[in-house]
């Protein structure tokens, strides 16, 4: 109880950090936007095609929105050494990696729900047809990036190379999650309820998040403290 | 003493595998259905265990250097992750060259092929993180932590040709399949090259890690130098 009361605390602080600043949120979210017009101009408008390539189009906008988001989740708290300060105080490794694993969590689905609306707009897309078992991927997918991204943004925030060792080593290991992303959104936002093959992806992320999730929370104190 | 041990399993791989070489090209005939190209299967194979066997062994060790902070487990991670992706690139050279010849494309993105290749790029990223780190103490915790959080990606390699309808063919071997897939002469052949392969891994391995010893030792040197 006490570690879940610590966890929150943590988020809350990294959230209202986020909503006074707004600068991961206002930086990925451009970044989501651009990215959107530049597919446009990749892809043909034609809305079979939208359809079809829609889960990998919009996932593909998340992890490099989200890449943005989680590179800033530890390297926020260098500045005047918050970060040795909060490492400091008696709260466990664990229970700061979760707070900002949620408080990451809550920002990419800012973002990704306004990359859905603008996705809609731009393409012409009627992505609501599916709609519970579309935000059911959504938020299981982005738990997993969530958990994963802030994991290694602990691993590289001393790093000289931190924004390039990041992407380097969190979209290798994201690919499962990011895979049964896709196939799902894709056939969800195309209208097909969930059924047959697609409930192997749903298993799939389940058991990415369940296998990450306990294996970060297990190592993130080695990571943070040593 | 190690020395002559490396010297003697290198010896001892050398004889087994120049043996495995004469009963694939001379004691076994062509396959049925895919003629001569078949025996890309002693080496894909043994290639891909060999990667496996790899990376278990360097999860095994990372777990072992979290725990008892043992910079020889740390040592033994370096080398092994390191032979064991260079037998993991050579399985998905092997098996472009049979689906060259096979399929009529080098590539599918079948579960199988997709799982091993991101598995060998996060090993590459492991090996990108330990250079990019020169504290000896965090290069080893962050590298360990690395290794165990990257393991599952090879289990799921494995599993792939269960788990999903694949165009890489299915189970062959026995311990898997129970039998009757494969000819018993082809198959003993494939598992007498896997231990070949994973000796001369093996002296790899014992070669790359003296190395990093003597790295770590001139590291540690130079440091007291540099005090002075």
């Amino acid at each position: 109880m006490k570690f879940l009361r610590q966890s929150a605390t943590i988020a809350w602080k990294d959230l209202r950090s986020e909503i006074r600043s707004k600068e991961t949120l206002n930086a990925s979210m451009s970044f989501a936007i651009v990215i959107l017009l530049l597919f446009s101009f990749a892809f043909q408008s034609d809305s079979e095609v939208i359809e079809q390539i829609s889960g990998g189009l919009l996932w593909l906008v998340f992890a490099f929105a989200g890449a943005l988001v989680v590179n800033r989740s530890f390297s926020r708290d260098l500045q005047n050494d918050c970060l040795d300060a909060l490492l400091a105080s008696p709260v466990s490794g664990s229970a700061i990696f979760l707070g900002k694993a949620v408080a990451n969590f809550a920002i990419l689905l800012v973002i990704e729900f306004a990359s859905l609306l603008i996705f809609g707009v731009f393409y012409n897309v009627d992505w609501t047809r599916q709609l519970g078992a579309l935000m059911m991927t959504i938020l299981l997918a982005t738990w997993g990036m969530s958990v994963v991204g802030t994991m290694f943004s602990a691993m590289t925030v001393n790093l000289r190379l931190r924004e390039l060792m990041l992407p380097m080593l969190v979209y290798p290991i994201l690919i499962p999650c990011l895979l049964a992303a896709i196939e799902l959104s894709a056939k969800l936002v195309a209208g097909t309820p969930l059924a047959g093959d697609m409930y192997l992806w749903v298993r799939v992320l389940v058991g990415f998040n369940i296998i990450y999730t306990a294996l970060s929370l297990a190592l993130v104190d080695t990571v943070l403290v040593g | 003493m190690r020395e002559k041990l490396i010297y003697a399993l290198a010896a001892v791989a050398a004889l087994l595998l120049t043996r495995n070489l004469y009963q694939m090209f001379i004691g076994l005939p062509d396959e049925v259905l895919q003629g001569a190209i078949y025996r890309i299967i002693f080496f894909h194979v043994p290639a891909a265990f060999t990667f496996m066997t790899g990376a278990l062994v360097s999860m095994l060790a990372s777990i072992l250097y979290l725990a008892r902070k043992d910079f020889s487990a740390d040592s033994v991670a370096a080398a092994v992750t390191e032979v064991a992706l260079v037998f993991g690139f050579v399985n998905l050279l092997t098996g472009m060259i049979w689906a060259r010849i096979i399929w009529g494309v080098w590539w599918a993105w079948d579960a199988r092929l997709t799982f091993m290749l991101i598995s060998c790029l996060m090993y590459a990223g492991y090996l990108m993180l330990r250079r990019s780190i020169e504290e000896p103490t965090q290069r080893a915790r962050m590298s360990a932590v690395l290794s165990i959080l990257t393991f599952p990606a090879v289990v799921i390699t494995y599993k792939a040709i269960d788990w999903w309808r694949n165009q890489h063919p299915g189970p062959v071997l026995t311990f898997r399949t129970g039998g009757g897939t494969m000819d018993p002469g082809m198959e003993q052949v494939l598992w007498l090259n896997f231990l070949g392969i994973l000796l001369f891994a093996t002296v790899l391995m014992m070669v790359r890690m003296r190395q990093e010893e003597i790295r770590r030792e001139i590291d540690g040197l130079r440091r007291e130098a540099h005090a002075i």
